[in-house]
């Protein structure tokens, strides 16, 4: 049954909350505040009983898919399991219940925590140094291009460019926009990685950034890189590290040892905080030594003297402010205390483990989807339904047909270099029979398409709705609920 | 696919309409270019008085799942808009060549009508032309 | 402690399937230089380690539970039903991620939808999207909005007494940029109008001001937004939505934009963050707007569903040419906040903000009738927060009341020169008639103290 909307289960006189009575003689308001300030009319919230809202915001939350009920291949997401112990800790009052303009003397825990999960992520990292600050990947990459203009500002130029691959998120391009760059496009080659002719030809001087994920958004490595980067640092370009797929590298190989200047790292996919329906997240950006001095402000200072942290909010050459206070503490917490229980150890099983299911993913659908890049992938794979295509269904069927089977879409229709794309990332924390009942409903799918591909149009059958009209959505633009149509 | 053989065309698939006299262009989108965004949801067009540039992005045309630039094919000054599309986008898709038309400009230089396709040579670039892949969204 | 189901033995069966002889053999493609580094972390921890280790570390802060605060500044210490945790700790809600497939979200989707028409009815605004990060993002949002929807604009008015550290985000998001930010003078605790009127020209984009203010005033608005929008500008008003209970609401003074900080609804103090931005507009701006926007709709059989809408606006789609690089919101905030509002209700949300406002004022009252303290902007309406004139300066007398458990304020000497006196003090549906008389006490105490 459907459920109804808030709004319309309120009933006039019904409330869900106790507050205290106010003790003190009371004044009429307009005492206190003139009266053309005051409200005049009551915001028209609804009228429920606590039962009420529990039971609707359950009710709701049983109609997602989510990590805790569904494998989740959501690729380039990095849907891995969320420990709960994350979770406990940050919510200890300790964490929860502290206010970002209390005296350092009483927040020396915390403090300590942001200066060790700083050390953990340069280590992993090969960076020199890190910010928390920023709230989530595309604010990450904000921040770093905003750090990369400041560098060459100081040096005399800010330089005009950035150098995009075809296959970059979309908020890279965004982001450089937004810094005030031009950005340049460089395709990829038969192989997914950056074409390195059509690189050289774009590289001058007038470049202050080229952006890349590594392992490119195909999920395959990108073997140039040191070439890349040499190349890029000759022209005086920093080189900036798009975090999203490090999931693919924690122990193997780190982008500070590539060359990157710059990198943020999204820790709601590599440091598994949950997604929490679409944030909040994290950014940390780490840089190299030379970009230091232009960090968000405050930083940490750790006096050699004492032992004691504070913040310091004295750096002149800062690019300033990216975000209120110091960023997502809850969140950064849950980073942390993920680090922690792996150690060094745990670290660098994280990744083998996620490029193995990746590839056995491959060695076992590669016959029935095409395979664009035949080397083997890293932590994720992406196929073109192309084939699909053809017998009449697209990369959307495909997906929907999955939610029948109880697994989510993979990402799809991204990369955009790759046609009909089903971009497929399984994570470490899946197992082997997850991956297995996965890949058996892969192959009955394209079974289906083959015998009778319209049958996947209307898919998916079992989900609690079916496909949602979103031209409707747009046309008839319904973002605000003001009543029920009689 | 219909290119009508009255009208002048764009290599980025815009239409024009002239007045008798040559001053006046009406201009839409081809039928090739709505069927290629699909369900048309939003335009977001030049205002009455705005002078627009030949060859510069002049509006938005937005589907559910794609964004396009529209590039002025003539310099001149918007005279008319189509309110009737902004009403109701399905316009120019229904009817890409008649009530789907976006809005009129007074000519600038009229020498630059000497840039514009005529519909042969339109057609032949659509039948260069495969259509290409479904539309596109992507999840981060 | 790992959380890796798959065994050694797993692992082998599976490479031998992909048909490679060891895990190296997958990734030759690395160099091998690159290959050769040490990461220098500390040792696994189980989970009793970590929570004796990281509930150590916790244990070093003193939280507010064990303190009497009287901090706010952009971060405020409210009352946070127990249904709220009980309900966003459901796995459904916080592991799933941004609802891209509808048909798998639409827990999450009306949910939103839901926060959206919450947030419009409690500002008065046509249009809210799916959430920013923080007050201080959508603060530097609503500019790029405004000068990306009106490119022959470059100035952006606003006023000393905005929050200064939204005002240095503003700057920094705006480093790239052709902008001129005016920044204008108050007096007697609000914006002085008259530098207002002087400021807005033909070029400006857009006037910001924020009300309550940074310094707990009601500025004038209705006034301010008259004298914005006769040059065209937008008028961009930075609110506290839980002051909006008791509180003229944006869409009643005219503003084209309402955003601000929504932490008071909900969210823990949690030493800054996580938190919920929240930006609403009018309904002519509806497709300039940045972020995720949830759209009701129907599914093929007529259903009531819902899904993500406006899309064409947004980074995966106009790549470098869309007026925001904004992927994510903060949607298990924003669901924070929407049950908040749930809970709360029509008559709660006036109730807990005349309690606010009641609390601060017999606070400042109690507080003025200590000798040698004194409210520093007498005349201008204030909501939970006021500046109190010291004595002495403001940080000795944090510092004094901190020995006994009490957090003053916030002392405006780091914020602003000419002001090593002025204490900003917060007092919300918190703090108790008791709370308020040990404060005056102590303030009392560490007056007549020799400095």
């Amino acid at each position: 049954m459907k459920e109804p909307l808030i709004f319309d289960l309120s009933s006039p006189g019904r409330r869900a909350c106790s507050l205290p009575a106010f003790d003190a003689p009371a004044k009429p308001l307009a005492e206190l505040v003139p009266q053309e300030c005051l409200r005049q009319h009551d915001a028209e919230l609804p009228e429920v009983s606590e039962m009420d809202v529990v039971r609707h915001v359950t009710r709701l939350s049983q109609l997602n898919f989510s990590v805790d009920t569904h494998f989740y291949p959501l690729g380039s997401c990095t849907m891995k399991y969320n420990p709960k112990i994350n979770d406990q800790i940050a919510s200890l009052p300790g964490f929860a219940r502290l206010h970002p303009y209390q005296p350092a003397s009483t927040t020396q825990g915390v403090l300590a925590a942001f200066e060790l999960l700083e050390q953990t992520l340069c280590a992993i990292t090969g960076m020199d140094e890190f910010t928390l600050q920023p709230a989530a990947g595309a604010h990450g990459e904000l921040t770093g291009l905003l750090l990369i203009r400041a560098y060459h500002t100081a040096r005399g130029n800010p330089r005009s460019k950035v150098i995009v691959p075809d296959s970059a998120h979309g908020t890279n391009p965004s982001s450089a926009h937004l810094a005030g760059y031009h950005v340049v496009t460089v395709p990829s080659n038969k192989q997914g990685e950056v074409d390195i002719e059509k690189f050289r030809a774009a590289l001058d001087e007038e470049v202050a950034a080229v952006m890349l994920t590594n392992p490119s958004t195909h999920g395959v490595f990108e073997t140039n890189i040191l070439e890349i980067a040499a190349m890029a640092h000759k022209a005086g370009a920093l080189l900036y590290y798009d975090g999203a797929n490090l999931n693919a590298l924690i122990g193997l190989a780190r982008p500070g040892d590539m060359g990157f200047d710059v990198v943020h790292l999204n820790v709601h996919k590599t440091f598994s905080t949950p997604h929490g329906g679409g944030g909040p997240g994290a950014g940390p950006v780490g840089v190299k030594k030379a970009l230091e001095p232009f960090l968000p402000t405050p930083r940490i200072a750790h006096s050699a003297a004492d032992g004691t942290f504070s913040w310091n909010y004295d750096r002149p050459k800062t690019i300033g402010k990216m975000r209120s206070f110091y960023g997502n503490t809850g969140i950064l917490i849950r980073a942390l205390t993920y680090i922690l229980a792996h150690g060094v150890e745990g670290l660098h099983r994280v990744s083998e483990v996620a490029i193995i299911n990746a590839n056995y993913i491959k060695a076992k659908l590669k016959d029935l989807y095409d395979d664009p890049f035949p080397q083997a992938c890293m932590h994720e794979i992406v196929f073109s339904g192309k084939r699909q295509k053809k017998q009449g269904s697209s990369a959307r069927d495909i997906a929907k047909r999955l939610l029948d089977f109880g697994f989510h879409a993979p990402t799809i229709y991204f990369p955009m270099t790759v046609p009909e794309a089903l971009m497929i990332e399984p994570t470490e924390t899946e197992s082997r029979e997850t991956l297995d009942r996965f890949i058996a409903a892969m192959r009955q799918i394209a079974g289906e398409i083959t015998q009778n591909a319209d049958s996947l149009h209307n898919a998916p059958f079992t989900m609690p709705v079916t496909r949602v009209d979103e031209v409707k959505a747009a046309r008839e633009l319904d973002v605000n609920f003001v009543k029920r149509n009689a | 696919m219909n290119v009508p053989t009255d009208l002048k065309y764009t290599e980025s698939h815009e239409w024009v309409k002239l007045s008798k006299n040559n001053e006046i262009a009406t201009i839409g989108l081809t039928d090739f270019a709505q069927e290629e965004l699909t369900d048309i949801v939003y335009l977001d067009l030049p205002k009455v008085g705005d002078e627009i540039e030949a060859t510069t992005e002049c509006a938005v045309v937005e589907s559910v799942k794609a964004a396009s630039d529209i590039y002025a094919p003539l310099s001149g000054k918007v005279i008319e808009v189509n309110q009737a599309v902004l009403d109701d986008p399905a316009l120019v898709n229904e009817d890409a060549f008649g009530k789907g038309w976006l809005f009129k400009i007074k000519l600038a230089d009229p020498a630059e009508l000497e840039e514009l396709l005529s519909d042969s040579d339109y057609e032949e670039i659509l039948s260069e032309k495969e259509r290409p892949d479904d539309d596109e969204d992507e999840e981060k | 402690m790992d959380y890796i189901p798959n065994t050694d033995a797993d692992l082998s069966a599976m490479l031998r399937e992909i048909g490679v002889a060891s895990f190296d053999e997958l990734v030759a493609a690395i160099p091998a230089s690159l290959r050769k580094f040490k990461m220098e972390l500390p040792a696994a921890m189980s989970e009793p380690e970590l929570q004796r280790e990281l509930g150590a570390m916790a244990a070093r802060n003193k939280p507010l539970d064990a303190l009497t605060s009287f901090l706010g500044a952009g971060a405020y210490e409210h009352f946070i039903p127990s249904a709220i945790d009980a309900l966003v700790s459901r796995g459904e809600l916080y592991t799933a991620y941004t609802p891209y497939q509808a048909e798998a979200s639409q827990g999450t989707l009306q949910l939103l939808y839901e926060y959206q028409s919450l947030i419009c009815r409690l500002t008065g605004m046509d249009i809210s999207n799916a959430s920013l990060y923080d007050g201080g993002s959508a603060v530097g949002e609503s500019v790029y909005l405004a000068l990306n929807a009106q490119p022959k604009r470059s100035r952006i008015v606003i006023s000393n007494a905005l929050h200064p550290e939204y005002r240095q985000i503003l700057r920094t998001y705006t480093a790239g940029m052709e902008v001129e930010i005016v920044e204008l003078p108050t007096r007697d605790g609000v914006t002085d109008l008259n530098t207002l009127a002087a400021a807005v020209n033909e070029n400006t984009a857009a006037v910001l001001l924020q009300s309550p203010n940074f310094f707990g005033c009601i500025e004038p608005m209705l006034r301010a937004g008259e004298l914005t929008k006769p040059k065209g500008a937008w008028f961009v008003a930075v609110v506290n939505p839980l002051s909006l209970g008791a509180l003229r609401p944006p869409g009643e003074y005219g503003a084209d934009l309402a955003v601000g900080e929504g932490q008071p609804l909900g969210i823990p103090v949690g030493y800054g963050g996580p938190y919920v931005g929240f930006l609403t507009s009018s309904k002519q701006l509806v497709h300039k707007v940045s972020g995720r926007i949830v759209g009701r709709s129907v599914d093929t059989e007529g259903r009531e569903a819902f899904c993500l809408t406006l899309q064409a606006r947004e980074q995966h789609i106009r790549r470098e040419k869309a007026t925001s690089n904004i992927c994510t919101n903060q949607s298990l905030m924003a669901l924070r906040a929407c049950i908040f509002l749930a809970l709360m209700g029509k008559r709660g949300i006036r109730k807990i903000a005349e309690l606010n406002l009641r609390r601060s004022h017999q606070a400042a009252d109690a507080i003025c009738r200590v000798p040698g303290f004194a409210l520093k902007f007498p005349r201008a309406p204030f909501f939970n927060e006021f500046i109190v004139t010291c004595p002495a300066p403001a940080q000795t007398v944090c510092d004094r009341l901190e020995r006994n458990g009490i957090l003053a304020g916030v002392p405006l000497s780091r914020f602003y020169a000419g002001m090593e006196r002025d204490l900003l003090v917060c007092v919300t549906e918190t703090k108790s008639t008791a709370d308020i008389e040990r404060l005056v006490e102590s303030l009392s105490r560490a007056a007549s103290q020799k400095v």
